[in-house]
């Protein structure tokens, strides 16, 4: 059996474990029902983290308008949903193809763009998607979408989120990933060495942006309403403190940032005035102390823990 | 169709957007002597300018200050607060990753809004009238006495910061240290104090336009900053970013085609005019109105 299969079965067989666990959990009544919204939002913030994570921490592009293609996926599920009574997963499908083909669209002009500058227009893409939505009658405009079905569920948010780390981490590992990577470590040496960097920027762009619409149409119908309130620039840099706490370019990193700082928005809820303070010291703090992130770019692997016993047996002998 | 009035009209959303652009512009040119000396979209900028109509608007309430000493004052404040977040914030990670300092920026945005919040309450407060408002009239275009004193302090302002920049001493050090920051180093420059003052005149001009801001509109909240910031930032890209007279530009463009689309077109696409004319000029000419294209090196 091939290493990366293996490695896919245990990651698999892990992730089933782990969600009998919850799903066990919450039938029994362990996990009360207001805490199953804080799980579903990790869930998605996790979608989001990671497939941002492979724009900017893998490819090296700076985007910070994640918030706009989770905006589009969102509105384009729901109106799959509520206007054409489509089910569930045609919703998420569309959101994702979606979300892709305008990643593409802009993607083309705006990845010629390198660093800052491309920081500025991202952020100023995803704020004009909103306000073009904030302006669109057919899909409620400023007041919001209302009346989407609550279709997704624990399972729904668990299988896609596994769905997406899973086609994310071998995404990066295949040679596509290695031509992203290579972007990221130096432009003008990969385009020497025959990578094609327009070609894969775009399309870390837009496979990032396809799963940031999947993660929108989830978040949409979960919440019975889109709003465009809920898209805008902070939500983007939501997702990018996500990333960045958790170490740029490493998935574990990203995965890690979205629990630790959903977990975080959730406990402060009582005291939403304090809420954003702390949260906004805890970034600071970090990023003095450990500008890298958790993790820097390392991930955590079943390797990493048998070389921390294997160390560990080491030192008792 | 009448085309006088209409000419009428957009002479008088022309003069509209000059007063809100020469806003822009103050804002803007904290933001552009920033990035051209380290490098960094500095994003609580926004928030000092928030910062700045607050204290303006507590030493006219509550200390009874009149308009000009407020504005001296707001000025002070906002210039030592800038120094502050300089010294704590920004100057440990002066050589970590950008993506870190970019997120400590945040960070501080945040900090000042909600810390803001907490303090002050989020509710909105109205600004006292320092002025008595006077409409003119001059061939049926009409101008406030408040749209006066705002391009005049913001011209004013700009004057002195541009004598300050090119004729006087520690002008010459900004721009040896933006121009290259070790060369200037070796040269005896101290960075470090040189980096702290930009921070200082950037945000003073910051809360200068705070203060006009409140005059103008008569009313202030501790997430006013957040727009204007990215609007001015919008502003100093425009106009090319790291260039001062290009800030100045770039804000009475921005504030121009705002007042003609929020006129003529509709006030909820204000916003996305806005960033549509970020995207154009990233696209057409990154380096902004008065920018040189610099070519990359290998």
């Amino acid at each position: 059996m091939r290493e990366r299969t293996k490695k896919d079965l245990i990651f698999l067989f892990i992730s089933v474990v782990l969600y009998a666990i919850f799903e066990g959990l919450m039938l029994t009544g362990f996990i009360p029902p207001y805490m199953e919204r804080s799980i579903v939002t990790i869930c998605i913030n996790i979608i989001l983290a990671a497939s941002l994570n492979l724009i900017n921490g893998i490819t090296g592009q700076f985007s910070i308008g994640h918030a706009g293609f989770m905006a589009v996926g969102a509105y384009v599920g729901a109106i799959m949903t509520v206007k054409f009574s489509l089910p569930f997963i045609v919703a998420i499908l569309a959101g994702a193809c979606a979300s892709a083909l305008l990643g593409v669209l802009i993607g083309l002009p705006t990845l010629r763009l390198s660093g800052d500058y491309l920081a500025i227009a991202t952020l100023g893409l995803g704020e004009i998607i909103r306000i073009v939505i904030l302006n669109i009658s057919y899909v409620g405009g400023a007041s919001g979408f209302m009346g989407i079905p609550k279709d997704t569920t624990f399972t729904w948010a668990f299988f896609v989120m596994i769905f997406t780390l899973l086609f994310i981490r071998n995404f990066v590992d295949s040679s596509h990933g290695r031509a992203c990577i290579a972007i990221r470590e130096n432009e003008i040496a990969a385009e020497a060495m025959g990578v094609n960097t327009t070609r894969y920027k775009v399309l870390a762009f837009a496979i990032g942006a396809a799963f940031a619409g999947v993660a929108g149409a989830l978040f949409a119908h979960y919440n019975y309403m889109a709003h465009p309130g809920s898209f805008n620039f902070l939500k983007s840099f939501d997702i990018l403190t996500m990333v960045v706490f958790g170490g740029l370019g490493s998935m574990t990193g990203a995965v890690t940032g979205a629990v630790v700082l959903t977990l975080l928005t959730f406990l402060l809820a009582d005291i939403p005035e304090l809420r954003m303070v702390i949260y906004s010291l805890l970034l600071i703090i970090l990023m003095l102390y450990r500008p890298q992130g958790l993790f820097g770019s390392r991930e955590l692997s079943l390797k990493m823990f048998t070389r921390l016993l294997g160390g560990g047996r080491r030192d008792n002998a | 169709m009448d085309y006088s009035a209409l000419f009428l009209q957009v002479v008088q959303q022309i003069i509209n957007g000059i007063s809100v652009g020469s806003i822009y512009a103050l804002i803007a040119l904290g933001y552009t002597m920033v990035y051209g000396i380290i490098r960094l979209i500095n994003f609580a900028h926004g928030d000092i300018y928030m910062l700045g109509a607050y204290v303006g608007f507590y030493c006219t309430t509550v200390f009874q200050f009149s308009f000009l000493p407020a504005l001296l004052m707001a000025m002070i404040v906002a210039a030592i607060a800038g120094m502050i977040i300089e010294r704590v914030a920004y100057r440990p990670l002066r050589y970590a990753p950008r993506m870190a300092v970019l997120i400590t920026a945040i960070g501080v945005s945040l900090l000042l809004e909600y810390g803001g919040i907490l303090v002050v309450s989020p509710q909105t407060r109205t600004f006292p009238a320092v002025f008595p408002t006077t409409l003119y009239n001059i061939g049926g275009v009409i101008i406030s006495s408040q749209q006066v004193l705002i391009l005049a302090v913001s011209i004013i302002l700009m004057v002195i910061l541009t004598y300050t920049v090119q004729r006087t001493k520690i002008g010459k050090a900004m721009r040896a240290v933006s121009f290259d920051t070790d060369a200037a180093r070796l040269m005896g420059i101290n960075v470090d104090m040189v980096i702290s003052i930009t921070f200082a005149i950037g945000s003073g001009l910051a809360a200068a336009a705070g203060v006009l801001v409140g005059v103008y509109y008569n009313s202030i909240d501790p997430l006013m900053g957040i727009m204007p910031g990215l609007k001015a930032f919008i502003a100093a890209v425009l106009g090319g970013i790291g260039i001062i007279p290009g800030a100045m530009l770039g804000g009475i463009i921005m504030g121009v085609v705002e007042a003609l689309v929020s006129g003529f077109i509709s006030s909820t696409y204000r916003d996305a005019a806005a960033f549509a004319i970020l995207i154009i000029i990233l696209l057409l000419k990154p380096a902004g109105l008065l920018g040189k294209n610099v070519r990359e090196k290998v």
